[in-house]
């Protein structure tokens, strides 16, 4: 989990063990619409890699790489917003 | 987050490493931390703010809206299997409770340490008698445990 580099793109979180999509086929995973949550208590957590900022750095989070530790993940709807 | 940031040092006790995460780029990230939280918190937010930019860790876990573009509020207490033990989301105008949150992970870190011996009734705190659930606890919780507010 080193610093990551800075580069012009804006790089997005990807979960983790997801198929690769052959070229040309769309998604099929997702129907129009209907998301699908796998996150459910007692299952184990989808495991994702994004960046992330930590103390003027930038760098990569894998969640599995806090395996053996207790992990508290907090999604909220955007920045300057309240809390 | 200022206000788990506020109870971070209780957070750390605990063993709980803490992750955020929105849609927002990790550029917005750093901005925001620098421009308001560390204005807000004592140290400014010690854990990484994760971007989710395209919602594709939001869909996974249930709480991306795909109208607004956004993560709404959800909690996510993730055991050392990686075993999610706690779920809680909210809408967006509604924060969280975080004294809500540090019961729950002191609840599943006792059950865990006895490894399921005990659980923990409703309204648990630590210090109050838990359960032992087995054959001779069946139709006789009455007798161990009283309802409280």
């Amino acid at each position: 989990m080193g610093e990551a580099t800075v580069g012009c793109g804006r790089p997005t979180g990807s979960v983790m063990g997801e198929k690769p999509q052959p070229k040309g086929e769309t998604v099929t995973a997702t129907v129009a619409g209907e998301v699908r949550m796998t996150a459910r208590v007692g299952a184990k957590a989808p495991d994702f890699e994004a960046p992330a900022y930590l103390r003027g750095k930038f760098m990569n989070v894998k969640l599995s790489d806090y395996l053996g530790k207790w992990v508290m993940i907090c999604f909220y709807p955007g920045d300057f917003t309240f809390v | 987050m200022s206000a788990v940031a506020g109870k971070h040092d209780e957070f750390q006790k605990l063993g709980v490493q803490i992750l955020s995460i929105s849609t927002d780029s990790h550029f917005a990230h750093k901005i925001w931390e620098e421009e308001e939280l560390s204005k807000m918190t004592k140290d400014g937010i010690p854990w990484p703010m994760v971007s989710d930019g395209a919602g594709s860790i939001g869909k996974i876990y249930g709480v991306y809206d795909e109208n607004g573009g956004i993560d709404v509020r959800g909690r996510f207490l993730i055991d050392p299997d990686g075993i999610i033990q706690s779920i809680e989301i909210l809408t967006p105008p509604v924060g969280r409770k975080v004294a809500e949150a540090i019961r729950q992970v002191k609840a599943f870190q006792h059950v865990r340490a006895t490894k399921g011996a005990e659980a923990c009734p409703a309204g648990w705190e630590p210090g109050l008698p838990t359960l032992k659930p087995g054959p001779d606890l069946v139709g006789k919780v009455w007798k161990v445990w009283k309802p409280t507010e």
